[in-house]
């Protein structure tokens, strides 16, 4: 127990305080840092030119700067990210990489280019059609490009070795996560809703080398435990389970999360790589493979189907949707999926959330009377 | 009897033949295709599939005010009032099927292409799985670089081709090149007689009016592929020209005293009080983005620049693109003002648009104003905003006249 809680209480302090925990990483690797914005940046590329990839997922600020640029009805995560950019919150990055996944991001890369132009921004453009074989290529010719833009910002070149490399870390990390949220199910109390958001969290603000050894160490200790109990089991559904307000509600009331489709968690780790291939190509086909995500094309659209399994696969009584306020992709999916969920007769519970939101009282009421409809 | 039709009586008859036949073409048993507005149209042409396109019958319905029953109906889904109104009202009207304003046949399939945002993505998938029909995705990635990358090109080539496939095996038909070539051909030449007639706004007055140009839109966006269409257009740039020629401007009574552009779509369920205010105080819409959005324009045959023509669309390129786009306009149309549509439904036009009005201002001293509204969700909109934002435009536009009559600017 002991053993577990200090490795929990040291990433939970990290994921609390990004801007120590990155400092400190930089420090103890000798790196310099790279932003990565939400989605799905190529992490491994970062990492092989020798940079510390760091989450770039906003943050409960005040909004001031940033009006310049956006209307109040942008998301935001991304109005706090351009906010914090042109603070200066930032300036320790060397660069950030920007996927242009949905309209606001597109937005936010061309306002990036002036409102934060001490910081270089390198967009990176997914195929949505990537089940094709063009789109395939596209993808492998899009991160060769983004390869060459940080070898230019690193002056040296990527090497296949290093790559190769850099890409195995990042499959042991992810396979480690995959195992930890196993392990955090069954550990409910232990790996409370807010404990499971911070501990997966801190592997953005770490390196992952760093991380994966915390995670697996964490992992082992869990497996020693007993398993525990919980009242109310759910499936956490969303771009991210913020702000930490909201699980403090879910925690009082107990509700655990058991399972995840969050972007800022599994959707990271939850696709293993093919095994065959060089880096490059099982880093695209990893992108192909990724099934049930608002932010990649996907004409069956299997989100519904998957969250009915997570629920079934993890003993949960509920899904939770935790909706980033004006975020049109998530948007989209949730009619979809909650008319499957309610086919299923399976409990649902909707959330809207923003990161500056300041009072929680008609969370706490949802979820109160939620916890114990289901408990 | 045709060539005695004015082009708005054309304009007319070519609409309701448009929706008219789009819905007997269903009751005959052929395939109907919803299509995003500017998308590949000439695909669907070649296989003579009846096309309808959901923006513009959201805006037809939008129009004529029948909009919130849709949107009610979408909201009551779980669709959120943020999402994109034409999305929502499409949404609401699969699932009711009748509008007093205007109807449409249910689609066989449905053909999208990202160019226009990726929100038609997310709105065409959910299409595809609640009426469990096929789906032809065409993606354009976004431009963040002027120009549209050679390795962006092979992609949409690819593209292209698979959805050839596609639709062979949808309809069962062979894909016929040589019609496909004289699709493209007319296609591009309706482009450019678009572009012709709405260039004709460059005079001093213009004979174009600004909300006539978006009636007009319907058929660049329903049937670029059509002869009629490039007809149209043809007839309603001579008519322009004649009264180019006896020195008319844009309405019967009042003159032209400002010319300004229109950043944006319309806000559909205030068209007529939007316009008159502006008429009001003499100020005529003589551009907008849109005739450059539709000037797509490529060699016959040539599918790379096809693809190329369609990924190049204004709202698919980086800021120096749009910014330098819409100095050009201010230059070449001689404008006095712009008006900015801050339109709650469109993210990707909305979150540039700040930037892109200070650079125009820097680079051009023309003032401007922005307004909140909606394309076809009437609750955003305020009257009385719109009044006080256009009166500082006249205030702001008046003051350059004088400074610029005193030689001043
Ligand atoms: S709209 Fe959604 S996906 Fe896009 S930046 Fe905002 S939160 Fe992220
Ligand atoms: S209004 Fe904007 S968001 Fe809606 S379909 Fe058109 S381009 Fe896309």
């Amino acid at each position: 127990m002991n053993n577990a809680q200090t490795i929990i209480d040291a990433l939970c302090e990290q994921a609390l305080h990004p801007a120590l925990a990155v400092a400190k990483s930089c420090r103890d690797a000798g790196k310099d840092a790279v932003g990565c914005f939400p989605i799905y940046t190529p992490e491994e590329l970062v990492y092989a030119a020798g940079f510390l990839p760091v989450g770039m997922w906003g943050g409960s600020t005040e909004i001031k700067l940033a009006d310049r640029y956006l209307q109040g009805f942008c998301c935001s995560i991304m109005r706090s990210n351009i906010e914090y950019g042109m603070r200066g919150t930032y300036n320790r990055l060397r660069a950030v990489l920007l996927p242009t996944l949905c309209d606001t991001l597109k937005c936010i890369c061309e306002n990036w280019k002036v409102a934060v132009s001490q910081l270089p921004v390198i967009p990176v453009v997914y195929p949505q059609n990537r089940s094709l074989p063009a789109g395939e290529q596209y993808l492998k010719d899009e991160f060769s490009r983004v390869r060459l833009e940080l070898e230019k910002l690193a002056g040296h070149p990527i090497t296949d070795e290093v790559l190769e490399k850099a890409f195995a870390l990042y499959e042991d990390w992810r396979s480690a996560m995959r195992e930890f949220c196993e392990a955090a199910s069954t550990h409910p109390k232990t790996i409370n809703a807010k404990v499971r958001h911070l501990v997966i969290k801190a592997g953005w603000f770490l390196d992952k080398a760093v991380h994966l050894e915390k995670i697996r160490a964490l992992t082992a200790a869990l497996k020693e435990l007993p398993e525990e109990p919980c009242a109310v089991r759910v499936v956490a559904t969303g771009l991210m389970a913020e702000p930490v307000g909201v699980l403090n509600l879910m925690v009082e009331n107990g509700m655990a999360i058991v399972a995840d489709d969050l972007a800022q968690e599994s959707r990271q780790f939850r696709t293993p790589a093919r095994p065959e291939g060089d880096a490059l190509s099982r880093m695209a086909w990893r992108v192909m493979d990724q099934r049930g995500c608002p932010f990649l094309y996907e004409v069956e659209k299997t989100r519904g189907q998957m969250l009915i399994d997570l629920v079934r696969q993890y003993k949960a009584d509920a899904v939770v949707t935790m909706l980033m306020k004006f975020c049109d992709p998530d948007e989209f999916d949730y009619p979809i999926y909650k008319a499957e969920l309610e086919e299923a007769k399976i409990p649902h519970l909707y959330l809207e959330v923003e990161q500056q939101m300041d009072s929680f009282g008609q969370a706490g009421t949802r979820i109160q009377s939620f916890a114990e409809m289901i408990g | 009897m045709e060539n005695t039709l004015t082009s708005k009586q054309l304009l007319a008859k070519l609409q309701s033949e448009h929706y008219a036949g789009a819905m007997q073409a269903k009751k005959e048993g052929k395939l109907v295709a919803w299509a995003t507005s500017i998308c590949p149209q000439e695909l669907l042409e070649t296989l003579d599939i009846d096309v309808v396109y959901p923006e513009n019958h959201a805006a037809a319905i939008g129009a004529r005010k029948d909009a919130p029953q849709f949107i009610a109906n979408a909201e009551a889904k779980g669709y959120s009032t943020d999402i994109c109104s034409y999305a929502r009202v499409n949404m609401g009207y699969a699932d009711i099927q009748f509008s007093e304003a205007e109807n449409i046949p249910m689609p066989d399939l449905i053909f999208c292409c990202s160019n226009i945002c990726n929100t038609v993505i997310k709105w065409y998938e959910n299409l595809a799985k609640t009426l469990h029909i096929p789906l032809v995705m065409f993606d354009m990635p976004f431009n963040h670089t002027f120009d549209v990358p050679e390795h962006s090109i092979r992609y949409m080539r690819g593209q292209i081709e698979y959805a050839i496939q596609q639709l062979v095996d949808i309809t069962g038909k062979k894909f016929d090149y040589d019609k496909f070539s004289e699709v493209m051909k007319v296609s591009s030449e309706s482009a450019l007689w678009w572009r012709r007639a709405t260039d004709l706004g460059r005079n001093h007055p213009s004979p174009l009016n600004g909300f006539d140009m978006f009636n007009y839109m319907a058929m660049i966006v329903c049937a670029r592929g059509k002869e009629s269409t490039r007809d149209l257009f043809k007839l309603w740039h001579d008519e322009m020209a004649e009264k180019v020629r006896l020195g008319k401007g844009p309405w019967k009574e009042g003159e032209e005293k400002y010319r300004i552009m229109w950043d944006g779509i319309a806000c559909w369920p205030h068209l007529s009080v939007t316009y008159k205010t502006l008429k009001k105080y003499g100020i005529n819409m003589v551009t907008s983005t849109y005739p450059e959005s539709w000037t797509i324009v490529y060699e016959q045959n040539d599918l790379d620049g096809m693809a190329r023509a369609y990924s190049a669309n204004y709202a698919n390129r980086n800021l120096d693109y749009g910014t330098g786009n819409v100095i050009k306009l201010v230059r070449d149309f001689d404008l006095d003002g712009i008006v900015y549509h801050s339109n709650r439904s469109c993210k990707l036009m909305d979150f540039r648009q700040y930037e892109v009005q200070r650079r125009i201002e820097g680079a051009t001293g023309v003032p401007s104003v922005v307004f909140d509204g909606d394309q076809t969700d009437p609750r955003i909109f305020s009257q009385a905003q719109y009044e006080t934002r256009i009166q500082a435009l006249v205030e702001m536009m008046e003051e350059n006249k004088i400074k610029k009559q005193r030689g001043d600017l």
